[in-house]
């Protein structure tokens, strides 16, 4: 290891410890929730007097704390110090690769991973798949308020054999198997994406291009800046249009006019890559906000 | 086999789902396509997931430089599916009380609630927030106003920074609200930069905009219709394949 590397390595830590102790000093980066009882009759009409009861917990401000009804949430606080260690240990990255980056790098690849198949399950396999094809045993389980009358559905069993082929993929043999649930995917996407696009990208645009050049008010005045403006966006599409047409040369006006085309994409991509600049600092300063607001209290 | 049933498979489905545009009979067929085309989506992350599974435990057998990373990857990836799966802290639901497994999954206060609000958040929007760094410093590098189309890129990106910010505010605020031509209405304060920022929005990207989604539009339309053919048969992958 390099001796500047070392330095900066210890100053890291020394200065993550101190920031620790500190916290733990002044009190701060705690979580207070309230209890909030609730109650729940029971819905099998042979057991209908029966109440169940239990408890959910809100996150309250930590100025709350000490009212009644108002505790400490150990697991919250936890939650709190390891967001607050996920946000250093991802900025540490800053300073360049290190093992503290690498590990929350493979600790985020797992979680989201895990987190994508979760929700696909709860909110896909079973209200969609499970409660089509054995819906009594659904209403059972996960899902009680499936009605009584909905009977299982079995043109549903071919999104199941696709499904499964889909995960033929993983076996050693037989991986082009995978290809009939991929061809189904892909057919699908490209039917529904050539006619939204059509309709709403294309003929939607299209049609809010053709405006009038020149703009009259209902007392028959001329609404100069409203026609400026319309007649912006028509000369600017045409232009761009021009531009991304390369069938003829761009030689002569054509030359021109591409040029302006040009300059109103440079206009467009200008403002987006403000936007996206800008998109980024909001994240960050959100990221700032909860270091030194929700866990350092300052 | 390999080859042909996909693409009849990839035909008749994409072309009853653009028969549902046209034929009312059809839109029922379009609803079970749409519904199975989002099951197979979700088993596709379970692929995903399998794929992530049989990478790192390859790595881990393998000893590769950095497996002790794809072993903290199989650790969270385990926790969390299994505290998602078995909906870990969850309670029933006030409505049906006696089913023990009819709450959200992703009820506040749930194992699988912490996990999402306390690591999956912090983690992916300080990813993202990270990317504000290398973005300026990028945009630092390469922004250099060489030519007339240059100048506008950048003359654009710094007024519309400015005035999405309380720097465009404090910068142009002293402009006063008094006429410069006559009584053509155009005033000093017209030049605030979150005023400048906003005609630049609503009227000068508009067009650029438009241009783009038509482009866009016309291209998916034809890379559709050339998988839908058969023209483009390139998602089939190589005939090698197992």
């Amino acid at each position: 290891m390099k001796q500047s590397t070392l330095i900066w390595t210890l100053l890291m830590v020394f200065g993550g410890l101190s920031l620790i102790a500190i916290q733990l000093f002044r009190d701060k980066g705690e979580v207070y929730v309230r209890e909030v009882p609730v109650e729940g009759k029971s819905s099998l009409p042979e057991a209908q007097e029966q109440t169940y009861r239990w408890s959910t917990y809100k996150q309250v401000s930590e100025k709350e704390k000490g009212k009644p009804g108002v505790s400490f949430s150990l697991s919250r606080t936890l939650g709190l110090w390891v967001a607050a260690f996920c946000t250093l240990a991802i900025f540490s990255f800053l300073y360049g690769d290190n093992p503290l980056y690498k590990f929350t790098e493979a600790v985020f690849v797992g979680v989201s991973a895990a987190y994508a198949m979760v929700v696909a399950f709860w909110t896909e396999i079973v209200t969609n798949l499970f409660a089509k094809l054995l819906p009594g045993y659904a209403r059972m389980s996960f899902l009680p308020d499936i009605s009584e009358d909905v009977q299982s559905d079995l043109l549903y069993l071919i999104p199941l054999v696709l499904s499964v082929l889909l995960l033929w993929r993983l076996a050693p043999k037989g991986t082009w198997i995978a290809r009939w649930p991929l061809a189904f995917f892909i057919g699908a996407t490209a039917g529904i994406r050539l006619i939204s696009y059509l309709e709403a990208d294309f003929i939607g645009q299209i049609q809010n291009t053709i405006m009038p050049f020149i703009v009259f008010s209902a007392d028959g005045s001329l609404l100069w800046i409203q026609s400026l403006r319309n007649t912006i966006v028509i000369v600017g599409v045409t232009s761009c249009m021009v531009y991304f047409f390369f069938s003829i040369e761009h030689e002569g006006v054509v030359k021109y006019i591409s040029r302006l085309g040009i300059w109103f994409l440079m206009v467009t991509f200008g403002a987006s890559f403000a936007y996206t600049v800008m998109g980024r600092i909001a994240l960050l300063s959100g990221r700032l906000d909860f270091l030194f607001n929700n866990w350092l209290g300052i | 086999m390999k080859r042909t049933i996909p693409l009849f498979i990839s035909a008749v489905t994409g072309f009853v789902l653009i028969g549902t545009a046209f034929i009312p009979q059809f839109v029922d067929w379009g609803n079970d396509a749409m519904a199975w085309f989002n099951l197979l989506a979700a088993f596709a992350f379970i692929l995903g997931g399998g794929n992530l599974l049989k990478m790192q435990l390859q790595k881990i057998s393998a000893q590769q430089p950095g497996w002790g990373y794809a072993a903290v990857t199989l650790i969270a990836f385990f926790i969390t599916l299994y505290v998602g799966l078995a909906k870990v802290g969850v309670n029933p639901s006030v409505k049906f009380p006696e089913f023990a497994w009819s709450g959200e999954f992703q009820e506040e206060g749930s194992a699988f609630w912490w996990l999402f609000e306390y690591i999956f958040y912090p983690l992916s929007a300080t990813m993202f927030a990270l990317l504000a760094f290398y973005i300026s410093s990028a945009a630092f590098r390469a922004f250099r106003a060489k030519n007339t189309e240059a100048t506008i890129l950048l003359l654009i990106a710094v007024i519309v920074l400015l005035g999405r910010t309380y720097a465009g505010v404090w910068l142009t605020g002293w402009l006063p609200n008094e006429p410069i031509i006559g009584s053509s209405g155009i005033t000093y304060s017209d030049f605030h930069l979150p005023h400048l920022s906003q005609i630049i929005m609503d009227d000068f990207t508009t067009p650029g905009m438009r241009a783009i989604t038509i482009g866009i539009a016309l291209g998916v339309a034809s890379t559709s219709l050339k998988v839908l053919l058969g023209v483009d048969r390139s998602y089939l992958g190589s005939d090698q394949e197992a």
